[in-house]
């Protein structure tokens, strides 16, 4: 990196940067050279540092007023709710900010995937992401089961249970787990123990992930690689600054309308029933995130196979860097990258509605189908994708379809559409 | 491409209504028109008074509402009685208190910080009143049926007599809008049942639209600061948001790429 040699101005900025080189790293991410490129789908990264600041501020303050205890979980939720002061605004941020984070990282992956952003060189940060995502979801499952409602209690049997599919051992892991026989307080306090510590290790992942993303720099809508800095590039403060600042106002807004307006929509009715181990609900439906592998568990009829599947679709994803087989980064020089990306999102989509309905009938089976293409998307088409596709002429820099310098006029076209 | 994008758009939506229409039969429910609801929407103050009313002389009897104080009737955004209103209320009612100095509980009036008396003293007294069916508290009923306002509306004027197919066991009534249409609370509202102190006449409809009101207060008591909240932040935000707009064009204009 070319900002090594910054050396501050003044005698004490010297004598401390020369100890700590704090002002040098500030400078790094001042001038970090960014394409120019960038869509709005880019806005992401910082609006998800944004959601994961807010829900760890909130969370410090709801666990001031939380009592981690199966007698007086539910009744402590409610004090916040009605006695604290705003207490119903802090719980409603924390709440609908788990689902605005999980909305954020939905985007933030397929863009990654529309982009082709976790190929060579950026495998580390790709796999970063994953870790943080897999935390993310273990963070949000525990923090669910904190109220102790019915949806808390039933979820959090459920998802526990399904460690007791592992053969011999399952059963001593699944009573370890919960402390004790069944779901109780032992759980409980566990959880809230672990929900406050994981976001934490999320943070810490944060830095990592961006750190390994300041080694290559960003990927960009075209997918090439970049001289930096150069004609391409712009230094990420003001230029990435505002428009991230833009793009979070604009997220935020959507985020109040959910506060202010509807802050129980994206939540189960059920969840505000006390949790009752002897009424079991209608329907056990995990959070809206969830849904999707939710669907691929029970899409296979043995508990076993139904949780190495589960798995085992969060794994293709760790392992994708590797899966994808083609050169080219971007879908926009992808013909057929560009529709079977597509399907895969109506794929996900649909997995996801069938994880809320019941698993019966004609659910089951568009479940199934589904769960099949998931797999076959990352397992047969992408692997084979990489040598069949016959793929669009890249260009050289950003700059050059631009100034017209490509040989391929459809090409230049292709590009103004979907930049 | 772009007939890719439309064939798959319509194949996922197509999977969702054909299935979400498969699965929906329960019976559409009644909606009065609630002044609480939409951005703008506030409690009618007379008719969560008139409601307290009818949750205290009807509903009272068998449900309990534990997480309310006599307080709360007296803040703002809910019933807004005076204070002098809400003492009397909660006198009324006798709570056990102690041990005094002499290691005794005794009992006394309730007094403002005092919570909501629940009409039974623990759960399996309630349901043993009750035929074996708990009868939920009250507190945040509203929030946690699926349909919420609406449904509880529709179930207080849901009682019909049983289609001639469906054979009921004592104590057991027919509701159209409960799930298998069977419930264990018998027709809680009949007309002037409740003689309103304010003089509106108590048909079943208005102690329902009452009560109800009541509900949605209790289950949310301070909706009308999060309505007025929400829109004064959201005012904010998309003031800030225009101005950060015309400030990122203004430096990406030093650049010939659009933003």
């Amino acid at each position: 990196m070319s900002d090594n040699s910054y050396t501050p101005d003044s005698k004490l900025g010297k004598w401390f940067n020369d100890r700590l080189p704090l002002l040098t790293l500030s400078k790094h991410l001042q001038d970090y050279p960014t394409p120019k490129n960038l869509n709005y789908w880019w806005t992401f990264g910082g609006i998800l540092t944004f959601c994961l600041i807010t829900q760890i501020v909130t969370g410090l303050i709801l666990a001031m007023h939380y009592v981690a205890h199966a007698d007086m979980a539910f009744e402590s939720v409610e004090h916040i709710m009605r006695n604290v002061n705003y207490g119903w605004l802090i719980r409603y941020v924390h709440a609908n900010g788990a689902s605005m984070f999980f909305l954020a990282v939905y985007i933030h992956i397929f863009r990654s995937l529309y982009y082709g952003s976790y190929k060579s060189p950026r495998e580390m940060i790709w796999i970063l992401g994953m870790i943080i995502y897999l935390l993310m979801m273990m963070t949000a499952f525990m923090g669910y089961v904190l109220p102790w409602g019915q949806m808390s209690f039933w979820g959090a049997t459920v998802i526990t249970n399904l460690f007791s599919a592992i053969p011999l051992i399952g059963e001593s892991i699944t009573t370890w787990l919960w402390g004790g026989y069944s779901v109780g307080n032992p759980t409980l306090t566990r959880f809230f123990s672990l929900h406050y510590l994981l976001p934490f290790l999320i943070l810490g992942l944060v830095v990592l992930h961006i750190w390994a993303l300041h080694v290559p720099g960003n990927n960009n809508p075209i997918g090439i690689e970049l001289k930096k800095p150069s004609k391409d590039t712009v230094p990420f403060h003001p230029y990435i600054v505002i428009k991230d600042l833009f793009a979070l106002l604009i997220f935020l807004i959507i985020f109040a309308f959910f506060v202010f307006y509807s802050p129980n929509i994206l939540g189960h009715a059920d969840n505000y029933i006390e949790a009752n181990p002897l009424v079991t609900p209608a329907h056990i439906v995990p959070e809206w995130y969830l849904l999707p592998f939710y669907a691929i568990l029970r899409s296979v009829p043995d508990k076993l196979l139904g949780v190495i599947a589960m798995f085992a679709a969060i794994f293709v994803l760790v392992i994708l860097p590797w899966l994808d087989t083609s050169k080219v980064r971007s879908a926009i020089f992808r013909p057929l990258y560009k529709q079977f990306y597509w399907f895969l999102v109506a794929d996900v989509l649909i997995l996801g509605y069938m994880g809320a309905m019941p698993a019966e009938g004609t659910y089951l089976l568009i479940a199934r189908v589904a769960t099949g293409y998931y797999f076959i998307h990352f397992l047969i088409i992408l692997p084979l994708l990489g040598h069949k596709e016959k793929t669009l002429e890249v260009p050289m820099s950003i700059m050059e379809p631009v100034l017209g310098g490509s040989a391929n006029p459809s090409f230049t076209k292709s590009l103004k559409k979907n930049i | 491409m772009k007939y890719t994008k439309i064939f798959l758009l319509l194949i996922t939506f197509l999977t969702f209504i054909s299935v979400s229409t498969a699965a929906e039969n329960s019976k559409k429910l009644l909606n009065p028109g609630w002044s609480f609801k939409g951005y703008f929407g506030k409690f009618d103050r007379a008719s969560l008074q008139r409601g307290y009313q009818v949750y205290t002389e009807v509903c009272a009897a068998c449900h309990s509402m534990k997480y309310l104080n006599y307080r709360n009737l007296a803040e703002n955004g809910g019933p807004e009685f005076s204070v002098e209103q809400a003492k009397i209320i909660a006198s009324q009612f006798e709570v056990e208190d102690g041990p005094n100095s002499d290691g005794d509980m005794f009992t006394r009036p309730a007094r403002l910080s005092d919570k909501f008396v629940s009409p039974y003293p623990n759960d399996e007294a309630a349901k043993a009143a009750n035929g074996g069916a708990y009868p939920p508290d009250m507190s945040v009923l509203v929030k946690a049926r699926k349909g919420g306002a609406n449904y509880i509306y529709s179930l207080l004027l849901g009682y019909e007599d049983p289609p001639p197919s469906v054979s009921l066991d004592d104590g057991v009534y027919y509701n159209a809008y409960m799930s298998g249409n069977k419930i264990k609370m018998a027709n809680p509202l009949s007309e002037n049942i409740v003689q309103y102190i304010d003089g509106t006449a108590s048909t079943e409809e208005q102690m329902a639209k009452d009560v109800v009101t009541f509900l949605a207060w209790a289950a949310e008591p301070h909706l009308e600061s999060r309505h007025k909240m929400g829109f004064k932040a959201i005012l904010y935000l998309f003031v800030i948001t225009i101005l950060v707009y015309f400030s990122m064009k203004k430096i990406w204009s030093r650049v010939e790429t659009k933003v």
